[in-house]
């Protein structure tokens, strides 16, 4: 067994020890097998990582999972530039988010069952982006989900949980619908579903038609709306986001580990992975753009007024997942995965930095009853600045890198591009905007807590502020390797994914990116600001604001009642339609009509046949007997004709 | 390279010896009886075996072939063998048979002689059927399982039980004289013959055809159920024992998919390609219907006999896309039919003999009380919504492939399936399995060391062929192609043979 095979097999190996024996070995010491493995894993990415720069791209299959006829498909690991970056993100966030979860599930009577589901987790998502075929990715893809639905319902008594998990699944689902199409047609169009075969014939679809409803309709273009389907479902996209918000019910050191640095991002990678194809559609490279862009608003615009303060960081995070999808929409593949490594510490860390919060607020996730929290957490609350200083873009910081070379090299790619930019130039406003008031509300001011609360403030454990402080360094200099060359850097994180994701072209001048530049560090600290004077300065302003605007604010504090939609147009429906139509009508008065009511004589023969059936097996064994002498004789009738 | 013992009939003879021996017993010796039952069923089982390591994957021809004349003036043989379509249905037939055994072992009280003659007759009958090489011989075997599952239902069933058992027999019975008459027909065109590989490389006028796929689609189509001809299987699960339902879901519905592979296809495939388009339809509709109709379902039994109906009609669609894979997805997802909702109503009668109720609003909160329990329940349900990495998804896949490449439009509905799978599955496992502990949770003990031994091997069949399907599948190659190829040349012998009429 070689040591790309060892990497995902590490954490699973620890989830089979953990499930079949956490409960009754290892129970409080479950992470002594979790932790060793992800450690591990993480030392094999690590050095995955060094291989490929030294120019060792692997590809090579395990062995044959699935053959039928001309189907083949392998389990079988490609490790390139693209893997490389993501094996990095997923073992380095995982054990960091281990190490916290000792301290933060401390006590939980589940506890050996959330290290199992971790290691389970982390299996999952190394086998994703491992993958060297298409099927094998979509084994990662539902099992993270899979491991996502367990998590979010952790505290499954909790009815509020279980739902969210549930639901969490099945909204995916719908977008797996859609992948799933995709795969299919990928398959029947190229013979294959091993990447280097799609990659080697995928310009043969160039021109290649097929009827949609009578239309002829690019073949290229349905493949790739398709897999964005699954891409939409996964990293929460309109109209498909509703599952995050609701997956805040999860335990919190999973907020950080799935549902902002690594499953969720899997559409991203998933799109970066088939740039080949999607280069190929300037409808599907619009529609991701312009989904993108339209997405990132659109959360950016509700984390505004929420107050829940995991709710807030999770429509943050919807936000950014727009962002990468925008970037990918405009070509710069490379660019969206950039904004996925910095984002995966910066927004990991403003999850773990909430869970300190609610640890120290027993449970407390409302920020309006929160308030000068940073005299008690000083650990926390200087992590949680810089992350979000980072996310709001402020030069030096890891997000800005990212954010910059988003939004620069959009700029630069003709007329959707242009939309795709000032829309994320008016979303990092917003972004900044938001991420203070949370530090506001929260961090400064006076508690206005309960004074039992009050009491009970304190800083976490070692166990959580460590990977506080570990995601921190990241948050600040995960950015530094894609500096760009205007500010004295080389962008060395476009260069080294150039050979798998290209690099867009840039037609625009110095001048131009020094404004592009300029806007964006302008707009982010416009939203810093304008959050400073509503709540530090002025607190009374953001009441008023809020009865000025009354309609809107409801609208936003309602999340535009997307879910009250999908209830009154689906699931009612559906529901309805089971019990009335299919269940009660079709099923019990049409075709049972049919059944019992033409042959009337049925119910007087069950009469008879009830008296005959007295329990001996004799009697059954002569009415079988008679049976089968019928059977002779018509038999016997037929073949003399 | 044969074991020197006829295998087919061995496992034919032996359950049938076992039951004989079980109704010789006497009513009071009900540890002796179980005893035997589980040995003998356990023995056929084992003697079963080398079915599986002996099978010869590169060829489709028939295997472990026997024939001896029967009743030669009428061209009955008594002809047994099994191919890549049949060998596997055998095999799961006796292992099913044992966890039938296992799982009736304490809730079985009542005429525990009758109940577990009549589950060895039913295995002998199970195998006869998927092992049979003449019509006769076939059709025999094909009505004889009717009479002790009639039985099952009808004696040890829920309170209900008469009316689905004979709802079931009416049924199927109807069918059956169907395929009677077709049988006959059959048999008169076939010279005089039953045999089964000879009609198999025959070819029928085309007029013939049709009315024979008629006449054999109404027995098949009873017993897969395919829709609107489903009605009988939810009352037939739910009134069932476990060991009935166990034997229904896994093995007597697989009969009529596997007549589809056996005959229709393959005797009358002019017939077939003409009426598939038809059958895909329905067969989306089962998926569809029976999918939906879950989430109406209160009674955790009808639930998954109705889910039964959907995975079904992916069957059905599988076999009706007449492609490599569809065909292959089809068996496999037979089997892993079989065994998920097989193990499904192994645990739904687990927790039935603890509560007494089927009823989904009365459970709650089993996770927290039965843990292990709660675990083999949650593979099962993520194997019957098609996870990869259990067996579920594997057939699921190939057949949608293999819809899809026949029809778009019935391959895409058909994976809209799979979204209203997830959500009648993790519906039910929430309301039985999370939220609070409901008073008839309450205490309850979790699975024992026999319940455990129950459910433990088909949890490793699902995970095993989930992730290693190459162990089922090849089974399946060399007879699936040729059944393919049949199809495809189909068209050219029925001209072919109308020219050389014509000539005379």
């Amino acid at each position: 067994m070689d040591q790309y095979t060892l990497l995902p097999l590490l954490p699973l190996a620890a989830f089979i020890l953990n499930i079949l024996f956490g409960r009754g070995i290892f129970k409080d010491k479950a992470h002594w097998i979790a932790i060793p493995a992800v450690a591990g894993s993480f030392v094999l990415a690590m050095a995955a990582f060094i291989g490929v720069l030294d120019g060792r791209v692997v590809n090579r299959d395990v062995y044959t999972w699935i053959v039928s006829g001309n189907f083949r498909v392998t389990v079988g690991f490609l490790i390139d530039q693209l893997t490389a970056i993501m094996l990095i993100v997923v073992t380095s966030v995982s054990l960091l988010v281990h190490i916290y979860a000792i301290g933060y599930m401390h006590k939980d009577k589940g506890y050996y069952r959330f290290f199992a589901y971790l290691s389970l987790f982390t299996f999952s998502m190394l086998m994703l982006v491992m993958s060297n075929n298409l099927l094998q990715l979509y084994f990662g893809w539902e099992a993270v989900g899979l491991c996502s639905y367990f998590l979010i319902g952790f505290w499954y008594e909790k009815k509020s949980a279980s739902d969210a998990g549930k639901k969490a699944f099945i909204v995916n689902r719908f977008g797996d619908f859609g992948f799933g199409l995709g795969v299919i047609m990928i398959f029947l169009a190229l013979g294959s579903l091993q990447y280097a075969e799609i990659f080697a014939n995928v310009q043969s679809l160039q021109g290649r038609t097929i009827s949609l409803f009578g239309y002829p309709v690019e073949l290229v273009t349905v493949i790739a709306l398709l897999l964005f389907c699954g891409a939409v479902g996964k990293s929460a996209q309109l109209p498909l986001h509703v599952w995050l918000p609701d997956a805040m019910e999860g335990p919190t050191p999973v907020s950080a580990l799935i549902h902002a640095a690594t499953m969720v991002t899997a559409g991203v990678f998933m799109v970066a992975r088939f740039n080949p194809l999607f280069s190929m559609s300037e409808t599907a490279m619009n529609t991701v753009a312009l989904t993108g862009a339209i997405t990132s608003l659109f959360a950016a615009t509700i984390a505004l007024v929420q107050n829940d303060i995991k709710r807030i960081i999770a429509y943050s995070t919807i936000s950014q997942l727009g962002y990468m999808f925008l970037a990918c929409g405009v070509g710069a593949y490379g660019a969206g995965v950039f904004h996925l490594f910095t984002h995966a510490y910066f927004k990991a860390l403003l999850f773990l930095g909430a869970g300190s919060v609610m640890h120290a607020m027993s449970g407390g996730l409302d920020i309006r009853s929160m308030g000068g929290l940073k005299k008690y957490l000083p650990v926390t609350y200087w992590t949680f600045l810089i992350a979000s200083l980072s996310i709001a873009g402020v030069p030096g910081l890891a997000g800005f890198f990212s954010k910059d070379e988003i939004l620069w090299l959009a700029y630069n790619a003709g007329p959707v591009g242009k939309i795709a930019w000032m829309t994320g130039t008016i979303v990092a406003a917003l972004t900044a905007f938001y991420s203070f008031r949370l530090i506001f509300l929260a961090f400064h001011g006076t508690f206005r807590g309960t004074h039992e609360q009050e009491h009970h403030l304190h800083e976490s454990p070692r166990a959580m502020t460590v990977p506080l402080v570990s995601l921190a360094i990241g948050a600040v200099a995960a950015g530094w390797i894609g500096m760009p060359a205007v500010l004295g850097g080389s962008n060395w994180i476009g260069h080294f994914f150039e050979p798998v994701a290209g690099h867009p072209p840039v037609t625009a001048t110095h001048g131009e990116e020094w404004m592009v530049m300029g806007i964006s560090v302008a707009s982010g600290a416009a939203g810093m600001l304008l959050s400073w004077v509503l709540y530090v300065r002025n607190p009374a302003l953001p009441a008023w604001l809020a009865g000025r605007m009354k309609g809107i604010h409801t609208v936003l504090l309602n999340k535009y009642y997307v879910d009250e939609l999908y209830d009154f147009l689906i699931i009612r429906p559906i529901t309805w339609a089971a019990k009335n139509v299919l269940s009660a009508t079709t099923d019990n008065k049409i075709i049972e009509g049919i059944v019992n009511g033409v042959p009337r004589g049925i119910r007087t023969i069950g009469e008879r046949l009830r008296k005959l059936q007295t329990g001996y097996v004799q009697h059954y064994g002569i009415g079988m007997a008679i049976g089968l002498v019928v059977i002779m004789a018509l038999a016997l009738i037929a073949a003399g004709k | 390279m044969q074991p020197g013992y006829p295998i087919l009939s061995t496992i034919i003879a032996l359950p049938l010896i076992g039951a004989l021996m079980i109704v010789l017993m006497k009513r009071s010796q009900g540890a002796v009886i179980r005893w035997t039952a589980l040995l003998v069923s356990l023995a056929t089982f084992l003697l079963s075996m080398p079915l599986y390591s002996y099978f010869d994957k590169t060829t489709p021809d028939m295997q472990f072939t026997e024939t001896h004349a029967w009743v030669p003036s009428w061209g009955v043989n008594y002809a047994l063998g099994v191919d890549g379509i049949s060998v596997l249905f055998v095999l799961l037939a006796t292992l099913l048979s044992i966890l039938c055994v296992t799982v009736s072992w304490n809730s079985i009280t009542e005429k525990t002689k009758e109940f577990y003659a009549a589950l060895l007759l039913i295995e002998a009958s199970m195998v006869g059927v998927f092992g049979s090489l003449d019509l006769f011989l076939f059709y025999i075997f094909w009505e004889a399982m009717l009479i002790p599952m009639f039985i099952l239902i009808g004696v040890w069933g829920g309170a209900n039980r008469v009316y689905a058992a004979i709802k079931f027999f009416l049924y199927t019975l109807v069918g059956s004289v169907l395929m009677l008459v077709g049988i006959m027909v059959l048999y008169i065109h076939t010279g005089k013959s039953f045999d089964i590989v000879t009609m198999m490389t025959t070819t029928y006028p085309l007029h013939l055809q049709f009315m024979l796929f008629w006449a054999f689609f109404a027995a098949f189509a009873v017993k897969v159920p395919m829709w609107p001809l489903h009605t009988w299987l939810p009352d037939a699960h739910t009134e069932a024992p476990t060991a009935g339902s166990v034997i229904l879901a896994g093995i007597l519905i697989k009969m009529g998919a596997y007549g589809f592979l056996r005959f229709s296809l393959p005797l009358f495939p002019e017939a077939t390609k003409a009426m598939a388009p038809a059958m895909m339809v329905l067969s989306v509709i089962a998926i569809l219907y029976g999918g939906i109709i879950c989430l109406a379902q209160t009674d955790v039994k009808r639930l998954i006999a109705y889910s039964s109906v959907s995975h079904m009609g992916f069957v059905t669609l599988g076999i009706f896309a007449l492609n490599t894979q569809g065909i292959q997805g089809g068996i496999v997802q037979m089997i892993n039919h079989g065994i998920v909702t097989g193990a499904l109503f192994l645990c739904v009668g687990i927790i039935y003999e603890r509560t007494h109720t089927r009823l989904i609003a009365d459970y709650g909160g089993a996770a927290t009380v039965l843990p292990v329990f709660a675990s083999f329940f949650m593979v099962l349900t993520l194997a019957s919504i098609g996870l990869p990495g259990t067996n579920g998804f594997i057939g699921e896949f190939l057949i949608i492939l293999g819809g899809f490449s026949a029809s778009k439009t019935m391959g895409a509905l058909a994976a809209l399936g799979v979204i209203i799978g997830a959500a009648y599955m993790l519906w039910l496992y929430q309301r039985v399995f999370f939220l609070d502990v409901s008073p008839k949770v309450r205490g309850l003990r979790d699975m024992d060391f026999r319940e455990f031994l129950t459910v433990a091997p088909l949890i490793v069949l699902v995970l095993w062929i989930g992730v290693y399907p190459a162990s089922l599948l090849r089974f399946t190659d060399a007879s699936t192609q040729r059944i393919v190829e049949r199809l495809n040349t189909a068209g050219h012998r029925q001209t072919a043979q109308q020219t050389s009429e014509a000539a005379k």
